[in-house]
């Protein structure tokens, strides 16, 4: 028996918050990769603290639906896990490159294979460009447009920006768009100036977020000057200073995220492999670049 | 009772069978039979299937348990309590589910067992509140996965962020689900009860009491510990009184403000335990750490006792969820909308200030 808990951070005020986890988690049972699957949240039930002991197997895959290494990935999620004898350098991440490590629970006794977070498997690239081509339509899309990636950035966590420019260096080595920049909301190079960072006329936004919400919804539309208020909605492509801006809204609720969350499992050793194929074909997926 | 029932009765016959007043051993060439109240008797190897077609009823009851039902520990004895197991033998459960008589509550969610003939039983989900509507009035569901949209929202679609609370909304209906799917959808509604009950029935609930559990918050909750400051813990009274009675939350707190000293605040009356400040227990505290650390002043206003019963009227209405409930026209109620619009009017100024009395920093 393996299964399969998704953890994610949920909201006490945003009832759409833990709907893109449930979405991929649903993807992911339709394909009977594990015996069980199950999603859990921080400010939702079941709690981090309690989800192990509502699954059966011995074995339990933990990946954090997290967009980077930090705060959460290590410390409230191991913490509230009991993982006895977790140590951040288990990971052995230059804070981008944790795959897993395999602990045991204290309160349940189950071996779990806990996972660096979704945002920062290379997967997640793939995630990124996807979005580009739902949010434009064009699945050939690259060519003439340019490509902002987008994260919240804080000066209190340096893996956050890592993450955005890990992505946005992978995008632009692989030369499919003319110009790839990783932008933030809280940090220098602003997302504010977006049209600044471009010579591209046709820009694709997407917000490397789990689930969209304040940030993604209100914040970021506005700062870019899509709309004056974001009550009003904005047009996709929207045109700012010339330039026309295809927003996509967050990345997480691209169905292809689940696809990351398997191969994070796949890396800690689940045997899912058949599942990532049907997860890539049933969500549009292509295979992994540098598979 | 089918034939497969029956191979599978006389496969674990080998090994003895004692279940539920149904006891089966091995003996030479012969079995020993003894069947709830009956006579013990002896029955030779090959005329074991024949014997045991007199008593379908505990075959198939041995069978479901053991061949059917989830094997996991909590998820068996929780579908066992919805039968009363533990406190009915085998004819009366069956005749009593044969009816649809069973029915169990847990939290605002009601149970209901049925069974066929080869003692496969099928159980049913709806609101407590809707227990006597006909099926025809409910919208029915099968998918378990779907009661993670029910909890959701309340009657007034408004969001429900704590599971527990109670406020889950009518209008729906499970019909047929296996054991398996009931507790699927009981664990959606109400996360990790069944887990957390089933282990407060075998001792062993790990309680983190209010301390420890604040003692344990980094990041942004870490404050809340300053709010301990080892004069007493009154304040954990009135958080426990404020959210944890079990019209908040149908959830039972077995939590205390430390392992030696209990809170007086009720701990309600639930089916299931809480055993942890949850974690919108902990975003108010962290609020209420701040509000706390405020020195009380003294302000001067003038109220008539009329209007002092009206703030209080307005506190209570608030605080029990009833402010929604108060007719337009009720103008008896200190919490009515008018009456509360006058009081402003008289007693605030322009800048919203009580009386005229400025707040201050």
């Amino acid at each position: 028996m393996q299964a399969l808990v998704i953890a994610a951070h949920g909201s006490h005020l945003n009832a759409g918050s833990s709907q893109p986890t449930f979405d991929h988690a649903d993807t992911i049972r339709a394909v009977g990769a594990f015996d069980e699957v199950r999603e859990s949240f921080w400010k939702e039930e079941p709690t981090f603290r309690e989800v192990l002991r509502t699954v059966d197997a011995e074995e339990v895959y933990v990946v954090p639906l997290f967009i980077s290494e930090g705060y959460f990935t290590e410390q409230v999620i191991p913490r509230e896990l009991r993982l006895e004898g977790w140590d951040p350098d288990d990971w052995d991440s230059d804070g981008t490159s944790a795959t897993h490590t395999t602990l045991t629970a204290t309160d349940t006794g189950q071996t779990v294979h806990y996972c660096g977070p979704v945002g920062t498997h290379d997967s997640m690239s793939d995630v990124i460009v996807r979005r580009a081509e739902s949010v434009t339509g064009d699945p050939e899309v690259g060519q003439g447009f340019g490509l902002a990636v987008v994260g919240h950035g804080t000066e209190r966590n340096e893996n956050s920006a890592k993450a955005i420019e890990y992505h946005a260096d992978r995008i632009r080595e692989s030369g499919r768009f003319d110009e790839v920049q990783a932008l933030f909301m809280d940090e220098d190079p602003e997302v504010d100036d977006v049209t600044d960072f471009f010579e591209s006329e046709d820009i694709v936004v997407v917000p490397l977020f789990v689930a969209d919400g304040f940030h993604t919804q209100e914040d970021i539309p506005e700062d870019m000057g899509l709309t004056d208020d974001y009550r009003t909605g904005w047009d996709t492509p929207a045109d700012v200073d010339g330039h026309r801006i295809w927003y996509s809204g967050a990345v997480g609720t691209e169905p292809l995220m689940a696809d990351v969350v398997l191969e994070r499992a796949a890396d800690a050793g689940a045997d899912v492999d058949a599942a990532i194929d049907k997860v890539r074909s049933t969500t549009g997926g292509s295979p992994a670049s540098g598979d | 009772m089918r034939d497969d029932q029956v191979a599978a009765v006389e496969d674990a016959a080998i090994d003895g069978i004692d279940f539920d007043g149904f006891r089966l051993s091995p003996a030479g060439a012969e079995y020993h039979l003894l069947v709830g109240d009956g006579e013990p008797r002896s029955v030779a190897d090959d005329e074991l299937g024949v014997a045991l077609s007199d008593h379908a009823d505990y075959v198939t009851n041995w069978y479901y348990w053991h061949a059917v039902a989830p094997q996991k520990a909590d998820r068996w004895a929780f579908l066992r309590w919805i039968e009363h197991a533990g406190d009915l033998d085998v004819e009366r459960r069956y005749t009593a589910m044969g009816d649809g008589k069973f029915a169990r509550n847990w939290g605002q969610l009601r149970i209901t067992v049925t069974i066929d003939a080869d003692g496969e039983r099928r159980y049913g989900l709806r609101h407590v509140d809707d227990a006597d509507q006909p099926d025809a009035a409910l919208d029915s569901h099968d998918d378990p996965l779907d009661a993670r949209t029910l909890t959701k929202y309340d009657d007034d679609s408004q969001y429900r962020p704590l599971k527990t609370a109670p406020s889950l909304q009518t209008g729906w209906q499970f019909t047929d689900l296996d054991g398996a799917d009931l507790v699927s959808a009981v664990d959606f509604f109400y996360p990790a009860t069944v887990t957390n009950w089933h282990r407060e029935r075998n001792g062993d609930l790990d309680v983190s009491h209010w301390r420890e559990t604040m003692e344990r918050q980094t990041g942004i909750y870490g404050l809340i510990q300053t709010w301990d400051r080892g004069e007493g813990h009154e304040h954990v009274e009135w958080v426990a009184e404020a959210c944890c009675d079990d019209s908040q939350c149908l959830k039972r707190r077995e939590w205390q403000y430390d392992d030696e000293t209990e809170l007086d605040a009720p701990g309600g009356e639930g089916e299931f335990p809480c055993r942890e400040p949850c974690s919108l227990v902990i975003a108010a505290a962290r609020k209420w750490t701040k509000l706390e650390s405020e020195e009380s002043r003294t302000y001067e206003f003038e109220l008539t006792p009329s209007e002092k019963e009206q703030i209080e009227a307005i506190v209570d209405a608030v605080a029990d969820g009833r402010a929604d409930e108060i007719r337009d026209a009720d103008v008896y109620d200190g919490a009515n909308r008018y009456r509360a619009r006058f009081l402003r009017a008289k007693l605030f100024d322009e800048d919203g200030d009580l009386g005229g009395v400025e707040t201050g920093e």
